[in-house]
């Protein structure tokens, strides 16, 4: 059914897409997403990251069942830890999605980081492209809750939420874990415990260092002063939101703050990021791509004798690189340097 | 190592909360390399099979204790028929007495596991499961 597929996806049938997602995951799924590729760019891609427990899985399902409420179709993509030791995973999110169970306008799908060498982030761009071109409005892409592995997630979303909770660290936390960079929307989730309004004074303040085009000034909001005659580019100003997943108090208001900031990215001129995306995923995928290839065109029985030598002090490693390169592109050595 | 990991779906149809069972053979797919999907308890059979279609998944491993099964099982088994997954095999796990194990062999269930069997059993019988579904 492999011409299929491609067709039976773009209808929206949903074990289609369920199959499609599997062969992407298996990175086979090239053929498709070639022609699905046309298809794509009209969902809107929500990544929502955030400490383990801060109530990501529960804000996401009330995200969602907003979403369904104003009759728009939504995909989850919920992403798990794979076990570095067993290359197994457990994939519990949706237990916690239970409410969104028996609604064809939703479809959850768990996925495994799995051990890809950078490579979680391609997959998920491509699993987000097969949701799109099945006509999917909205997809939420749930990231594991901890690591670098969610800000090469979380770049491949338009709109990224960063979930907190109250007493989960000090300020300075938070710009250590580098959460304020990549967040356009900020949570503090659970906001009717202890410490809430303490979470919010905090990142709003971090805020304000980070978005220097108004300050807080004796608690008066003022525009900064700027002495370059450059125009300053508008500049898009992470909201704090406080919600209470569980009892959906909140949730309409974050739905609001996604669509601003989806306004705000499309009424750019010129999309300046998307292009800085494009350009981030090609070179990914050049990156890949040529270690596939130069894994496939060296001799399988260069690796061993290499290490020999570099563990008997005869070579250093990036010696044996410049070999292994000058022996791939041996017309192309007049460029080292 | 295996491109593909078997991707099972663990889940407790029905109304029993006893989910230590079900917990324990999650576990133990998982550090058998397998991609479990554990839904959590309570689920109809409705949402078993949705579950197991978004997760396109290889099993749908049903762990019961209520004594529900007659009833439980062959609903599952409808249930996902009716959304195209015929050809998605069915495990039990859980107390299922010995004279209603033909019943559910003849309702398409591949294996029942009861008490004491080893995780080990589970394993290999999911591997050769999915090495037969992936020849086809």
């Amino acid at each position: 059914m492999s011409n299929d597929l491609t067709e039976l996806v773009l209808a929206g049938n949903r074990r289609a897409v369920a199959r499609l997602l599997t062969v992407v995951e298996a990175q086979e799924a090239q053929p498709y997403l070639a022609k699905l590729f046309l298809h794509t760019g009209r969902a809107w891609v929500v990544g929502i990251t955030g400490s383990p427990g801060s109530g990501k899985s529960t804000l996401v399902t009330a995200l969602a069942r907003h979403y369904r409420a104003q009759g728009k179709t939504v995909a989850i993509i919920a992403v798990d830890p794979t076990s570095p030791y067993s290359g197994g995973a457990i994939l519990g999110d949706r237990i916690r999605m239970r409410d969104l169970a028996g609604d064809s306008g939703v479809f959850i799908r768990s996925m495994a980081t799995r051990g890809s060498l950078g490579g979680l982030a391609q997959t998920t761009r491509d699993m987000i492209r097969v949701f799109d071109a099945a006509g999917f409005e909205y997809v939420l892409v749930e990231t594991v809750g901890a690591g670098q592995s969610e800000i090469e997630i979380v770049r491949v979303a338009s709109t990224t939420i960063v979930v907190e909770a109250p007493g989960m660290g000090d300020d300075i936390q938070a710009i250590k874990a580098g959460i304020l960079e990549i967040a356009d929307i900020l949570v503090v989730n659970k906001c009717d415990r202890i410490g809430a309004a303490q979470t919010v004074r905090a990142l709003r303040s971090m805020l304000e260092i980070g978005h220097p085009t108004r300050t807080s000034h004796h608690g008066q909001w003022m525009e900064t002063s700027h002495t370059s005659a450059a125009p300053v580019p508008s500049m898009w100003v992470p909201p704090v939101l406080q919600t209470v997943a569980t009892e959906n108090r909140g949730i309409p208001e974050l739905a609001e703050a996604v669509e601003s900031h989806r306004a705000f990215r499309q009424g750019q001129p010129d999309d300046a990021e998307a292009r800085e995306r494009a350009r981030a995923e090609l070179l990914e995928r050049m990156n890949s791509a040529l270690l596939k290839m130069a894994y496939t065109l060296l001799p399988s029985d260069v690796i061993e004798p290499a290490l020999d030598r570099i563990l008997a002090k005869q070579a250093d490693p990036q010696s044996v690189v410049d070999d292994f390169v000058t022996t791939l592109f041996p017309d192309k050595i007049t460029r080292q340097g | 190592m295996s491109r593909k990991p078997a991707r099972v779906l663990i889940a407790k149809p029905g109304l029993d909360g006893h989910d230590r069972g079900a917990k324990v053979i999650a576990r133990a797919l998982r550090d058998a390399g397998m991609e479990v999907i554990y839904t959590g308890l309570r689920q109809t059979p409705e949402m078993i099979a949705e579950a197991a279609l978004q997760e396109d998944v290889d099993v749908v491993g049903l762990s019961i204790l209520s004594g529900a099964h007659l009833t439980l099982v062959p609903r599952v088994r409808e249930a996902m028929n009716a959304v195209d997954l015929g050809d998605v095999p069915i495990i039990v796990g859980g107390i299922i007495p010995e004279v209603d194990h033909a019943a559910l062999k003849a309702h398409g269930v591949a294996a029942i596991f009861g008490p004491g069997t080893s995780t080990d059993t589970i394993r290999d019988f999911i591997n050769d499961l999915t090495a037969a579904r992936n020849v086809e």
